[in-house]
């Protein structure tokens, strides 16, 4: 039998490499594939809890689909502006995008 | 008599392996998990060997629609070992990586083809009660796995280290995403109609075969189907004349074999597929639950014989299609699809939806069947009425520009005329 | 050890180690097959807590959708690919020291409430095995969800808010990449 807190590690831990690699990282689509490792150990946590607390309903499921949703418009919105950012600045390592600082 | 040969064909089909198994090793659990690898196993080794089958039909129906004889020379009058010779010669090549390519990728891409293609086979339903697994998610299932396969494209394309074959990966990942959404939705109409998603409920809830139901929605998968295979008129992704073979130029030996297989298999999958969603799958007037002599359930054994049929029918459509219409040009691919195909299926499923909530309970399913035909067959005439319009409004446009190109000349002057005419005025 | 946990333990360890390629390897395309096989084990981790639906989900969202994104992305960009800059910028040791505090401080919490979360299998908290539920039940979930998107008593403001958000990411994406008319020239 598996604890809930299994799943919970593996969860936090995916969550930590996905942190790590957002904030360590130079290329910009490398930072967003992290994020959405992040956001997969979100959905683990979700799904597990639906399946260890509530499994009669469908609470943790739904919102797992809604996260989903949101990966999805944030890697499509993410790359269409990583691509524009290349078109314009032949660059795509986060830390040259400083326009905004002079 | 002793003998009775009934009761001896009963006996045999009445023993199953796993009735055998558990004799043997009595009810273990790993009488279960063995006989799920056997059907693994089964199954996975139907397909791929019915593709050397797949192969030569194909060669032999193409070459009589155009008037050729076909493969005629290996294994007798009719060529049947034809497909043989060619595995072998596949098999015997000498085994390339080109230079410089992604090995990873460049060797993980056809297996994650022939993967794909032979995992889909789980939820399709053979006969009563056979069936790998009936998941409540069946359809979800397939577009998942089928969606999976265009990861192989892009990593054989990329992997080659060859610009064709990246052109090619690009080319053939834009026109199989695109034609996931009609297919998609063409799919939504036959769960609507049957309330549910698993492939044995649908082919249980079709008394009427949803051909007849939902007409346009099958042409649409049908159409989609042709895409999603890479199927002429959509072969774009290999187009041989044009950019060699697309994503698999470099691949040579059993690794463009298993491509070519992948192919195949998923061209029957697809046509088993059609069969079972929008034909009744092993279904005929009720052959497929007949039971003779006391309990022997012969309808299983029907219903094997009644799918495979229809799936070889579709299948034939495939062929017949390949032999009959040109290829199309990119730009035509996906502007039929997303100006055309996306739309219409849009509303029709829109129109299911709606139709199929106010059809009152009292209806059975003949009268239900009529209605969808109905509404069915008046949206086709609404949607071939403004292609009508729009086809008119391009040729008025179209001889307009030609009228004004031939009295170019005249029209000069009749522009200055007016100008003029203040001039003169004054 | 029962096979689930042996089967878990697999499917874990195998989600992990493609995450660490993630964000380890410096040749992106690698890294993106990585996270195509983070995504397929996160799959499977739903397939053990029998959310079938969701693994087809993340199947069809993520593998066949989000990483043949991010791989256009990398080979739109590809010119950076062949470049030997580092992967890494200069705050990736103080990245380190916060990814392992932050698991840490998680880690702290499952171990300080021990009794709540139990972390061996042995327990006999709630927690701590899977609750055995009927069959139908879960396989009517995914009914039950479908009812919750719709049904006014539930989620059927986020999901309208959700579809509206898909539409305008779809146009916002389509006009943010789209060339500029100076772009061309």
């Amino acid at each position: 039998m598996i604890p809930l807190s299994w799943y919970l590690i593996v969860s936090a831990l995916l969550f930590s490499i996905g942190l790590y690699g957002v904030m360590a990282r130079r290329n910009a689509v490398a930072i967003l594939m992290a994020v959405e490792l992040m956001l997969n150990a979100v959905n683990i946590n979700l799904v597990a809890f639906w399946r260890y607390t509530a499994p009669d309903g469908a609470v943790g499921l739904t919102w797992a689909v809604f996260v989903l949703t949101v990966a999805a418009a944030e890697a499509a919105v993410g790359l269409a502006l990583i691509i524009s950012i290349y078109r314009r600045r032949d660059s795509v390592i986060a830390e040259e995008l400083d326009m905004l600082k002079n | 008599m002793s003998f009775d040969f009934l009761e001896f064909l009963k006996s045999l089909v009445s023993l199953t392996i796993s009735d055998y198994l558990r004799e043997l090793w009595g009810n273990q659990p790993w009488v279960d998990f063995l006989m799920n690898v056997l059907g693994v196993v089964i199954l996975s080794t139907f397909c791929l060997l019915i593709v050397i089958f797949l192969i030569w039909l194909e060669r032999k129906v193409i070459a009589r629609i155009q008037r050729r004889i076909g493969p005629n020379r290996v294994g007798g009058r009719y060529g049947l070992l034809q497909t043989v010779a060619d595995v072998i010669k596949l098999l015997i090549k000498e085994d390339i990586t080109p230079t410089g390519a992604d090995k990873v990728a460049y060797l993980l891409a056809p297996f994650l083809t022939v993967m794909a293609a032979l995992m889909v086979w789980a939820v399709m339903p053979f006969a009563p009660n056979i069936i790998g697994v009936d998941l409540n998610i069946g359809i979800f299932y397939f577009l998942a796995i089928s969606s999976v396969s265009v990861v192989a494209l892009l990593l054989a394309g990329w992997g080659s280290n060859n610009k064709y074959a990246l052109l090619g990966a690009f080319r053939s990942v834009a026109q199989l995403v695109s034609y996931e959404v009609p297919m998609i939705l063409a799919l939504l109409v036959p769960i609507l109609l049957a309330r549910s998603m698993s492939t044995v409920d649908i082919v249980n809830a079709q008394t009427v075969p949803y051909l007849i139901v939902a007409p346009l929605a099958a042409l649409i998968f049908f159409i989609s189907s042709l895409a999603e295979t890479g199927r002429t008129p959509f072969d774009l992704l290999e187009a041989e004349s044009e950019i060699v073979a697309g994503f698999h130029v470099e691949y040579g030996g059993m690794k463009f074999g298993m491509f070519f297989l992948a192919e195949f298999v998923s061209t029957l999958f697809m046509s088993g597929f059609f069969a079972t969603v929008f034909l009744g799958g092993y279904r005929l007037f009720g052959l497929e639950t007949l039971v003779i002599g006391d309990g022997w359930v012969i309808g299983n054994l029907l219903g094997l014989i009644i799918f495979f049929v229809k799936m070889f029918a579709v299948y034939f459509v495939y062929i017949w299609i390949r032999g009959t219409l040109p290829r199309v040009r990119v730009d035509q691919i996906l502007n039929f699809n997303w100006k055309f195909l996306v739309p219409v299926s849009l509303a029709l499923v829109m129109m299911t939806a709606v139709l199929d909530k106010l059809l009152p309970d009292t209806f059975n399913d003949f009268a239900r069947a009529g209605a969808h035909l109905l509404a069915n067959i008046i949206l086709a005439m609404i949607t071939i009425e403004i292609l009508r319009s729009y086809a008119r409004r391009q040729r008025k446009l179209a001889s307009d520009d030609g009228a004004a190109e031939t009295a170019s000349g005249h029209d000069d002057h009749g522009h200055h005329e007016p100008a003029h005419e203040p001039v003169a005025a004054h | 050890m029962t096979v689930e946990q042996i089967v878990f333990l697999l499917i874990s360890a195998f989600t992990l180690s493609t995450a660490v390629i993630v964000v380890t390897k410096r040749n992106l395309f690698h890294a993106a097959l990585a996270l195509m096989a983070t995504f397929l084990g996160v799959a499977g981790l739903y397939v053990t807590l029998d959310a079938g639906f969701l693994a087809a989900a993340q199947l069809l969202v993520y593998i066949g959708a989000i990483s043949i994104l991010v791989i256009f992305a990398i080979m739109m960009t590809r010119r950076l690919m062949q470049t030997t800059e580092p992967a890494y910028n200069a705050q990736s040791g103080f990245a380190l020291v916060t990814a392992v505090i932050s698991f840490g401080l998680i880690f702290w919490v499952f171990y300080v409430f021990r009794e709540f979360w139990p972390l061996i299998p042995d327990a006999v908290t709630p927690l701590a095995s899977k609750p055995i539920v009927a069959d139908e039940i879960l396989q009517g979930s995914v009914v039950v969800m479908g009812r919750s998107f719709v049904s006014s008593a539930a989620y059927v403001l986020p999901f309208e808010i959700a579809s509206v958000l898909l539409l305008a990411a779809l146009v916002g994406a389509i006009i943010v990449a789209w060339p500029k008319a100076e772009d061309k020239a």
